[in-house]
């Protein structure tokens, strides 16, 4: 008779829920599999992290960037934009980086095959969620510290603010990529849903032309998108004040729209 | 049938979507350690019945035991003993074969060795490479090998051999019988009449959401044939009542030098014996090689086309 090593005939009857260190190993593994993948395929590690610091140091170096914006408190340009760039990468993470995984996980069949095991499939989204948000951890913390040490920009007033400021602005985008991800049938169709949301919101945080620029109107709707939200309580936090509480509420509401709206139209298979 | 527990038993399964019931008052039960096949016809019902058998999905009505556990009220319990092969599920395509079996094999409590199971399923100098390198059988063997890395008592394996070429499928069939021969109870759903004819212990035949036959390969073919029938030269001529007297024949034809008996249950050994006690030895013997296929026809009224599409 030859080993029946991977066979389960006769087993001991066992609890059914298994101890907790067997879960988190298991968790370890998805989001060591979801980190390989998210080097193998660097979407979000290019366009989060070196497309934004790439730019960053670009504006560091134009001289017109050291100016002051006229009406702007003696912010510089280049000040005008470290909030946009650090929008940038968790944009980008957000509406990019998370959807496109998660959808052809659906497409592939992963999520349903995982749904077969004891593992639920709804671990796979946290693992790449998890991912994203250390990729968006990793470009805030570059972009903040290349903008203070090497090229000069103050250091952040409301250092509370600004962790306050970044946390909602990443809880706001977050389930706005996981709602991308819900009504996209396939990987490609969230990769040009992901695009058609990130360039318009975008505009309204100022990448093209910063928000203290904007004429009256445009600057009256950018406050309510979130990426203008998110730029005007990270901008505000770090010259100095803790955000007011207008951004923070539109940030907070759209967290909890897109969050119901993610979880209502989210399907497994 | 008797005896033990069966591994799984449906009884009276139900299930509509929409207006459209998918399956209709479906009931077998599978024996442990047994192949037990699901046969039918594309969009006969087969997937949706084994998927609400592993408590993929709800029934509208109906019972399922698995191994004594009901698949809905114990999904954590029954998730640990039975694996699956789904239909046409794809893996990411830059994870290398040993991550993607690691990490499956950390979900369970008390999974399978690596290298034995690479080793059986012929992947033992695969496992550094990217899944979307891998031809579409290996893939096809990589994801049994999920279905099995947990140790489970039963595994479902849904159309494992679709888009599989002739002597790749015949490769996934000898696994099938060496996972088999270490105790694994197997349900496989194919709409390849040669595939059950070859693997399966039992079959049930699905048509339009109902089970229209539930046999053995041998006895389903005999079934919707009618009974069996075997052709023979005789070496000298006896008297037709010599066999007609005999339970299990029903007719006896004289083809030119043949003859031909058709009947049922132990057929041949009775012909065969009661000519030798009357001195007559039976050459050329034939059986009916009567297909699984012409099965199919006869009882659900419709050919099967080879890709699995009833006409």
């Amino acid at each position: 008779m030859t080993s029946l090593a991977w066979t389960g005939t006769a087993r001991e009857p066992e609890p059914a829920q298994r101890p907790e260190p067997a879960r988190r190993a298991a968790f370890g593994q998805i989001v060591l599999n979801e980190a390989r993948l998210a080097w193998r395929r660097p979407v979000g590690l290019i366009g989060g992290l070196a497309v934004p610091v790439t730019l960053l140091i670009i504006f560091g170096k134009l001289p017109s960037f050291r100016q002051a914006v006229p009406g702007a408190g003696g912010l510089t340009l280049f000040g005008a934009y470290l909030p946009v760039l650090i929008v940038f990468g968790f944009a980008l993470l957000a509406l990019m980086g998370l959807p496109m995984p998660l959808a052809s996980y659906r497409e592939l069949g992963v999520l349903r095959r995982l749904s077969t095991t004891p593992i639920p499939p709804s671990w796979l989204l946290a693992a790449q969620a998890l991912v994203q948000l250390t990729v968006a951890l990793a470009s805030f913390g570059v972009i903040l510290g290349a903008g203070v040490l090497a090229f000069g920009a103050p250091a952040p007033g409301s250092p509370g603010g600004l962790a306050v400021a970044c946390g909602l602005s990443i809880a706001g985008l977050f389930p706005l990529g996981l709602l991308i991800a819900a009504l996209s049938p396939t990987a490609n169709a969230a990769s040009v849903i992901g695009r058609l949301a990130f360039f318009p919101l975008m505009f309204f945080a100022g990448l093209w032309l910063p928000r203290a620029l904007m004429p009256g109107v445009l600057q009256g709707i950018s406050d309510y998108t979130p990426l203008g939200a998110a730029v005007e309580a990270i901008q505000d936090s770090m010259q100095g004040q803790f955000p007011p509480t207008a951004p923070l509420l539109v940030l907070a509401a759209y967290a909890v729209v897109f969050g119901y709206l993610a979880r209502r139209f989210f399907r497994w298979e | 049938m008797s005896g033990p527990e069966p591994a799984v038993s449906v009884s009276h399964l139900r299930k509509t979507y929409g207006t459209v019931a998918a399956v209709d008052d479906v009931s077998f039960t599978v024996a442990a350690g047994e192949i037990f096949g699901v046969l039918g016809p594309n969009g006969a019902g087969k997937t949706t019945t084994v998927e609400c058998a592993i408590g993929l999905r709800t029934p509208d009505s109906g019972t399922i035991r698995l191994l004594g556990l009901d698949p809905r009220a114990d999904r954590d319990r029954v998730h640990e003993i039975v694996g699956v092969q789904l239909q046409a599920g794809a893996l990411p395509a830059k994870l290398r074969v040993a991550e993607i079996l690691d990490m499956y094999r950390s979900f369970y409590r008390d999974p399978a060795d690596v290298s034995d199971l690479v080793e059986v399923l012929g992947l033992a100098g695969k496992r550094r490479d990217y899944y979307r390198s891998l031809s579409g059988g290996q893939r096809q063997r990589l994801s049994v090998a999920l279905a099995l890395i947990g140790r489970p008592q039963v595994a479902v394996l849904d159309e494992m051999t679709t888009g599989l070429d002739p002597r790749a499928r015949r490769d996934a069939w000898e696994l099938i019988e060496r996972v088999r021969d270490r105790g694994v109870t197997i349900i496989l759903v194919t709409h390849f009449m040669e595939e059950a004819e070859r693997l399966c212990d039992r079959v049930a035949l699905i048509d339009a959401g109902q089970v229209v036959a539930l046999n053995t390969p041998a006895g389903l073919t005999a079934q919707a044939r009618g009974g069996k029938s075997v052709r023979f030269r005789p070496s000298a001529r006896f008297d037709d009542e010599l066999l007609t007297r005999l339970p299990e024949v029903r007719q006896v034809r004289h083809e030119g030098p043949h003859v031909l008996v058709s009947g049922q249950g132990d057929l041949v050994n009775a012909v065969i014996l009661t000519l030798a006690g009357a001195g007559v030895t039976a050459h050329d013997v034939e059986l009916d090689s009567s297909s699984l296929e012409d099965a199919f026809v006869r009882l659900t009224g419709r050919a099967l086309s080879p890709d699995g599409v009833a006409a």
